[in-house]
């Protein structure tokens, strides 16, 4: 009835559907071939991953058709895949676990693929309720400053005496009734909300240029509040929580929000320039950063102790090789925290070099779309919406695959959609889910019935 | 706000691009050599998949695999495994290989190039592939003996066959036991490394090709090889030998061990000097010669050269800038001198072979499985350090030490020995090590040992003659068979 309505814009659900479809059944049959190489059989777990995501999908296709129908096709079958690509590596991971526990003569471990598949279902209604609940991204802006005090109050949560818990030495965890949560991955999306609100209302005013340098505006010195600000907050979480991941992460993410607001190259260089600055200073105060940068400097110097994670997963990139050992056939087990931390490594020698930069082009395409519906967006807030939500993500793969491939020194950031864990797949499912529907909002058909002004000055435009 | 979303977009799409680009680097360029480093398990886990090749000292198996139950196919064992560990190394699921095990391991696992047609045929006829198998220089009575004598103590031995440098005997002490390595079970991998680690004295150094000590009066051949070959000197010629000798451009002053003149009215002939180990004639002899000359002759016995056994030895150093004084102490084996014990053993093996030095090398062959010889050594030369004639000088020089000189100890019955002793100082402390190299027979040399004593367990005195003679009297008589 709408598409009639609109004169004719398809929603494209019909494109998303094949491309599900497509996805669920390239994930399931890596997932079959995991099984067949080793145990030459089919188990149990492959037909309640494949009937459960299966019936996970349909749900949140039938979702976005009812209420997010001009969303954006390709975002979904993206996700779909690479969750489904991680649920197969940590089902060969549980393999290689079991093959372990009857080498030992120790009781087998728990199949951590159906934990993973629980928390993919939670994540999927999550989804759902984003869609549902959050009918206009708008309305969110009315929340900026309370989403700020929920990210930095996430944020320092694993501080709490009680339930924070400190976990491979970085103080980033939740521990309630036994379960962890990183709430960093959540303060993710509310800074991102936060951050989008903020520059939405302060654009202008930081927009002023002082003086030129060389071609580039520079701010004046009362604007670099916000900024000093949050460098003073990202240095803060390295020093207490010890993790250089998020800190770079979140500086990052404000510098670019900062540029794309004020269309003032001035601010890039500047927060370049401050992260040089805040690297340099925590290379010398932190013990810790220190001890990063030396290992990916010279793992091979440390492989028996502090290298030893770098060092085992270059071993396991270097036997995957170009076309990677097989699904099933490698030892990807050799691999400290395989299934979450260095997933990219077990992915790199069993699927090879093609099956990486097949992942790799993967997220390419999610931040693509992303950076696509930030462009689309017709108002401020849904562009810079998207566009951090987008920059987070891109960002995220970027430090945690280079820092496995000893492009960057290694941090404590998880792989979206593959790595085993909670809190980050919910997160990214959410982000999605914004995503999703801000697209729909950019491309849905203006309400003719509500304001039949706007419509006619529409017809006049055209 | 959009040509910035545009242009943050493009930073992102070069930061994927470099990923791309450091995967391909890491995956494809770089893989072949991150795969051959020490400590990647995976190639070992492969390897335990299929039947390993042996190592062998004659028909003995001192390395060797033999099928199991559990998901590692065969378990890798081995024959006296101390006694040949400096030699064979180790090859752990946990820690990697080491040794001829590592060096080797292509061959002995079956994936050498050279085993293609074998492994073609293998596979037509349906049989498990397996790897092929090295064949040692190692004397089996040798090593025995070698190891015996040195059991309690710090120390290494090594053997050389003169004529074409193949390594006879090749013992560390302490040493490991590299089956303790091999098993199974991590966890007792791992207890076994770590108190091997925690051993001060070091059972996983490889002693008789990397550990290098100050050769002390055994350096002297080298000395005496140089004056002999300047021609301005011969086995008579009478050079001063006081019993202390005041170094020019320095305050240092070398005294004999005796506390003696080593001849009369202060003067001794060459023999004499090298029979009773004149400090200060060689000192004087050295510095005549000059630190140059030294250097030119250390180096052509093999002295700041790294050889393949195949196993890498470490280099044995001669200093590279000397002033008369440090030349005095260089030519008597002290200052910076440091030497292997392979390395002295090559010294008296150039000696033993008219003055040509082999190429030390202890793989004797490679056999396919099906025991097809796919290659054996070559003896090369690898340096003509002496004329013959002032080889055969410095040989009977030699012999004297051991008929009436210092190296008494090293004396068999019905065959004539040719020896030097050495005792040196790692520091200004008392003498710390002992050593001894010897050549039998001297009508017909078919071999040149040399022994080093680190620490001999508590005896207070460490003495070339008393400790390391001995040892390399007993090595050479096992190889003579006598």
């Amino acid at each position: 009835m709408k598409r009639s309505l609109s004169g004719g814009i398809p929603t494209r659900r019909n494109t998303e559907l094949a491309l599900l479809v497509l996805a669920v059944a390239l994930g399931m049959l890596a997932y079959a071939q995991v099984s067949l190489a080793t145990d030459g059989r089919l188990p149990h777990s492959f037909w309640i991953v494949g009937a459960g995501m299966g019936l996970l999908v349909l749900i949140a296709h039938i979702t976005l058709r009812l209420r997010a129908p001009y969303a954006d096709p390709i975002l979904l079958p993206a996700v779909v895949l690479l969750n489904l690509l991680g649920l197969t590596m940590i089902h060969r991971l549980d393999i290689a676990d079991a093959q372990r526990a009857v080498r030992n003569g120790t009781k087998p471990p728990a199949l951590e693929v159906y934990a993973q598949l629980t928390w993919t279902t939670l994540a999927v209604f999550l989804f759902i309720a984003v869609v549902f609940v959050v009918r206009d991204h708008r309305r969110l802006q009315r929340f900026t400053y309370i989403s700020m005090l929920l990210g930095i109050g996430l944020l320092l949560s694993p501080l709490t005496p009680g339930i924070g818990a400190t976990i491979n030495g970085a103080t980033l965890w939740l521990r309630v009734a036994g379960f962890s949560f990183q709430p960093a991955e959540l303060a993710k999306v509310m800074l991102t909300i936060f951050f989008a609100g903020y520059l939405v209302m302060k654009r202008d005013s930081l927009a002023i240029v002082r003086a030129k340098v060389l071609g580039v505006g520079i701010p004046r010195g009362r604007d670099l509040g916000p900024l000093v600000v949050i460098w003073f907050a990202s240095l803060g979480t390295l020093f207490f929580e010890h993790d250089v991941g998020i800190a770079a992460l979140f500086f990052g993410l404000f510098v670019a929000l900062l540029y794309v607001a004020t269309e003032r190259r001035g601010w890039l260089v500047i927060g370049f320039i401050m992260f040089l600055l805040g690297g340099g200073l925590a290379y010398a105060a932190f013990g810790h950063v220190a001890v990063r940068f030396e290992i990916w400097w010279n793992p091979w110097a440390h492989q028996a102790t502090t290298g030893y994670q770098l060092v085992q997963s270059l071993f396991a990139l270097a036997s995957g090789g170009l076309t990677g050992a097989g699904l099933g056939q490698g030892y990807p087990q050799l691999v400290p925290f395989a299934k979450s931390d260095f997933i990219t490594a077990a992915i790199g020698e069993e699927l090879g070099l093609t099956g990486l930069m097949a992942i790799l082009v993967l997220y390419a395409i999610i931040v693509e779309r992303g950076l696509r519906t930030a462009i689309a967006s017709r108002d401020p807030f849904g562009t810079l919406l998207a566009a951090g939500l987008s920059f987070v993500t891109a960002l995220q793969v970027f430090l945690v695959v280079g820092g496995v491939t000893r492009l960057i020194p290694l941090t404590g950031l998880t792989t979206p959609f593959l790595a085993a864990g909670g809190s980050s797949l919910i997160v990214n499912w959410m982000i999605i889910a914004l995503l999703l529907r801000i697209s729909d909002r950019n491309r849905r058909p203006q309400d003719i019935a509500k304001t039949p002004d706007e419509s006619l000055t529409q017809v006049i435009r055209l | 706000m959009n040509r910035q979303i545009q242009r943050i977009g493009a930073v992102f799409a070069l930061l994927f691009v470099a990923l791309l680009v450091n995967l391909t680097v890491i995956q494809v360029f770089q893989a072949p050599s991150i795969r051959a480093r020490a400590g990647n398990s995976r190639v070992l886990l492969r390897d335990y998949q299929k039947k390993r090749g042996p190592i062998m000292v004659g028909t003995l198996p001192v390395a060797y695999s033999i099928p199991t139950t559990d998901q590692l196919k065969y378990l890798r064992l081995y024959g006296n495994g101390p006694m040949y560990a400096s030699a064979t190394g180790f090859f752990s699921m946990v820690y990697g290989a080491t040794g001829l095990e590592r060096i080797e391991n292509d061959l002995l696992s079956g994936n050498d190039p050279r085993l293609f047609v074998n492994r073609l045929g293998q596979l037509i006829a349906g049989r498990e592939p397996q790897g092929g198998t090295v064949v040692l220089t190692l004397n089996a009575k040798a090593q025995e003996v070698a190891f015996k004598a040195l059991a309690g103590k710090v120390g290494a031995v090594a053997a050389i066959d003169p004529a074409t440098g193949a390594i006879l005997a090749l013992v560390q002490s302490p040493s490991f036991d590299p089956a303790l390595l091999s098993s199974h079970d991590p966890a007792a991998i791992r207890t076994y490394y770590d108190s091997l680690l925690k051993d001060p004295n070091q059972p996983l150094l490889n002693r008789p090709l990397v550990s290098v000590d100050p050769p002390g009066s055994t350096f002297k051949l080298v000395t005496l090889a140089a004056a002999l070959e300047s021609g301005n000197y011969t086995k008579d010629s009478l050079i001063p030998g006081p019993a202390s000798l005041k170094l020019p451009q320095s305050t240092h002053v070398l005294h004999n061990w005796s506390g003696s003149p080593c001849g009369p009215n202060n003067k001794t002939t060459l023999a004499n000097a090298l029979n009773i180990s004149c400090n200060t004639a060689f000192a004087w002899l050295g510095m005549q010669v000059g630190g140059d000359a030294l250097r030119t002759q250390a180096e052509k016995f093999g002295f700041d050269s790294s050889f393949s056994v195949p196993m890498r030895t470490a280099i044995s150093r001669f200093p590279a800038t000397l002033d008369p004084p440090t030349t005095a102490m260089a030519a008597i084996g002290q200052f910076d001198d440091r030497a292997t014990v392979l390395q002295m053993a090559l010294v008296g093996a150039g000696i033993a072979n008219g003055g040509v030095v082999m190429s030390p090398y202890l793989v004797r062959e490679v056999r396919a499985p099906d025991l097809t010889i796919l290659q054996s050594a070559q003896p090369t030369i690898f340096s003509r350090a002496m004329t013959a004639a002032n080889a055969a000088t410095e040989l009977h020089m030699m012999q004297a030490v051991v008929d009436i000189g210092t190296g008494s100890n090293a004396q068999i019955r019905g065959a004539a020995i040719a020896g030097k002793t050495g005792t040196a100082q790692t520091g200004n402390a008392a003498p710390s090590v002992a050593w001894f190299v010897g050549i039998g027979s001297v009508d017909n040399p078919r071999v040149a040992v040399a022994v080093v004593i680190e620490d001999a367990g508590g005896q207070v005195e460490i003495s070339g003659n008393r400790l390391a003679a001995p040892i390399a009297r007993d090595v050479i008589k096992a190889i003579l068979g006598l």
